[in-house]
C-alpha cells in the first residue's frame, strides 16, 4: 500500500480523490457536552469532509471527548497575522475598566 | 446442550479476538497516521468483546479451573472456533511469507465482510433468552455498526478510486469471499442453540447481508464473483494453516510468563 503506483492512470476522472500525499488539512472542533461550544481541538489530513470527520472521531473523540464534531478546511480559515499582536492586541492591556469587574454582585444572584 | 452453548459464546469471542488481532498487526504500519488509530481503536474494540464473551464462558462453566486468559492464551488451533475468514492473512497471495505486503483492501474487504454479517447477528442476539449474552450483543451492535461504517466508506473509496486500488480491492472482494460461504452453513453448536432460543440463525439473515453486500459493491463499482468450491470449517475448529501462526504470535508471551500480571 506504501509503494506508490510508478504509472499514473493515464485517464483519471475529474471527482477523482487528491492523490495521498496531496490530501488538504482539516482543522477539527469538538463538542465535549451539550450545551457548550465547539473547540478548537486539533487537525488532520483527509481526502473529503465526510472523510476528515470520520478521522476526526477516530483521533480525537477516544476518550470520550464529545459529543459533535465539526471539521473545517484549513485553507477556509483566515488567520491574524503574529507580527500584528502588538498593533491588534496590545491596546487592549491598559483599560481594565472594560472588565465588568467593578460591581458588586448581590449574594442572590449567585455564581456568574 | 451446556457444552453447546459454551462453544457458540466461544466462537463469538473467538471471532471477535482473532480478527481484532488481525488488524492490530496494522499498528505503527497504518496507511496513514488516521487509519493507523482507526484500526487500532477497531481491534480495541474487539477484543473488548472478546473479554466479555470470555468472562461469560468462565461464568456459565463454574468449574472454577477457567479464566479469560486460560481461554485466550493457552488453547491450541483445534479448541478455536472462529471464522475462517478472520486468520487469513492481510494478503490475497495464497502462500505469503512474512516479508509480503500486507494489502489494506483486504483489511477493509474483511472487515467489510464480517461486520456486515455482525450487525444482523448482534441485532439478533439482543433477544437472546440469555440475558447477558443480550447485554453484551447491545454493546458490541453499536461498536459494529462503526466497524461497518468505516470499512464500507474505504470499500468504495478503493473500489471506486484509481485503477490500482480497484484492481486491488476487486482481488481481494475475489480472495475472500467464498470464505463467506461458512456464515451460512449449519453446525451442530449451531442449531442447538438456536432451538434453545440463546443463539441467532444466520441462514434467514444470509438475504439481508447479502443485500448489504451487493448495493456496497455496485457502489464500490465492483463485481460479485460467483462463490462456490470448499466451504470452510474454522468454527468447528478445522482451520487453515495461517491460525497458527496468528496464535504464537498472540500467545508467546502469556505462555513465557504464566500467571504474569501487570
Amino acid at each position: 500500500m506504501s509503494t506508490p503506483n510508478p504509472q499514473p492512470d493515464p485517464s483519471p476522472k475529474a471527482t477523482q480523490p487528491p492523490p495521498l500525499k496531496d490530501w488538504p488539512l482539516w482543522e477539527v472542533f469538538v463538542r465535549s457536552k451539550q450545551g457548550l461550544e465547539h473547540k478548537h481541538c486539533g487537525s488532520l489530513h483527509a481526502s473529503d469532509a465526510r472523510h476528515a470527520l470520520q478521522m476526526a472521531r477516530d483521533v480525537y473523540t477516544r476518550r470520550q471527548e464529545g459529543v459533535s464534531i465539526w471539521v473545517v478546511p484549513s485553507n477556509s480559515i483566515t488567520a491574524s497575522n503574529p507580527d500584528d499582536k502588538d498593533a491588534l492586541f496590545e491596546p487592549a492591556a491598559d483599560k481594565i475598566y472594560r472588565h465588568p469587574t467593578f460591581y458588586d454582585i448581590p449574594d442572590e444572584v449567585g455564581h456568574m | 446442550m451446556a457444552s453447546h452453548y459454551q462453544d457458540y459464546l466461544l466462537h463469538l469471542a473467538d471471532n471477535a479476538l482473532i480478527l481484532g488481532q488481525r488488524n492490530a498487526q496494522w499498528c505503527g504500519h497504518g496507511p496513514v497516521l488516521e487509519e493507523d488509530l482507526a484500526l487500532a481503536n477497531n481491534s480495541l474494540d474487539l477484543i473488548g468483546q472478546a473479554r466479555l464473551l470470555y468472562q461469560h464462558v468462565v461464568t456459565v462453566r463454574r468449574d472454577g479451573k477457567s479464566s479469560e486468559d486460560l481461554l485466550a492464551y493457552f488453547r491450541d488451533v483445534p479448541d478455536f472456533k472462529n471464522y475462517t475468514l478472520l486468520e487469513l492473512p492481510h494478503s490475497t497471495a495464497l502462500a505469503p511469507t512474512a516479508a509480503a505486503e500486507r494489502d489494506y483492501a483486504v483489511t477493509i474487504a474483511r472487515n467489510f465482510l464480517y461486520s456486515a454479517l455482525m450487525v444482523l447477528v448482534w441485532d439478533g442476539l439482543k433477544s437472546s433468552g440469555d440475558a447477558q449474552l443480550a447485554a453484551i450483543a447491545a454493546k458490541s451492535l453499536k461498536e459494529t455498526s462503526y466497524h461497518l461504517r468505516h470499512a464500507h466508506d474505504w470499500l468504495l473509496r478503493l473500489g471506486d478510486g484509481t485503477a490500482e486500488s480497484h484492481a486491488r480491492m476487486q482481488a481481494a472482494v475475489d480472495h475472500l469471499l467464498p470464505y463467506t460461504q461458512e456464515f451460512f452453513a449449519p453446525s451442530a453448536m449451531e442449531t442447538a442453540v438456536i432451538k434453545a432460543g440463546l443463539g441467532v440463525a444466520t441462514q434467514p439473515l444470509q438475504a439481508a447481508w447479502q443485500a448489504m453486500v451487493d448495493e456496497a459493491l455496485a457502489q464500490a463499482t465492483l463485481t460479485r464473483p460467483a462463490v462456490a468450491g470448499h466451504v470452510s470449517t474454522g468454527k468447528i475448529g478445522v482451520h487453515s494453516e495461517h491460525l497458527g501462526f496468528v496464535l504464537a504470535e498472540m500467545q508467546s508471551l502469556a505462555r513465557a510468563h504464566p500467571e504474569a500480571v501487570w
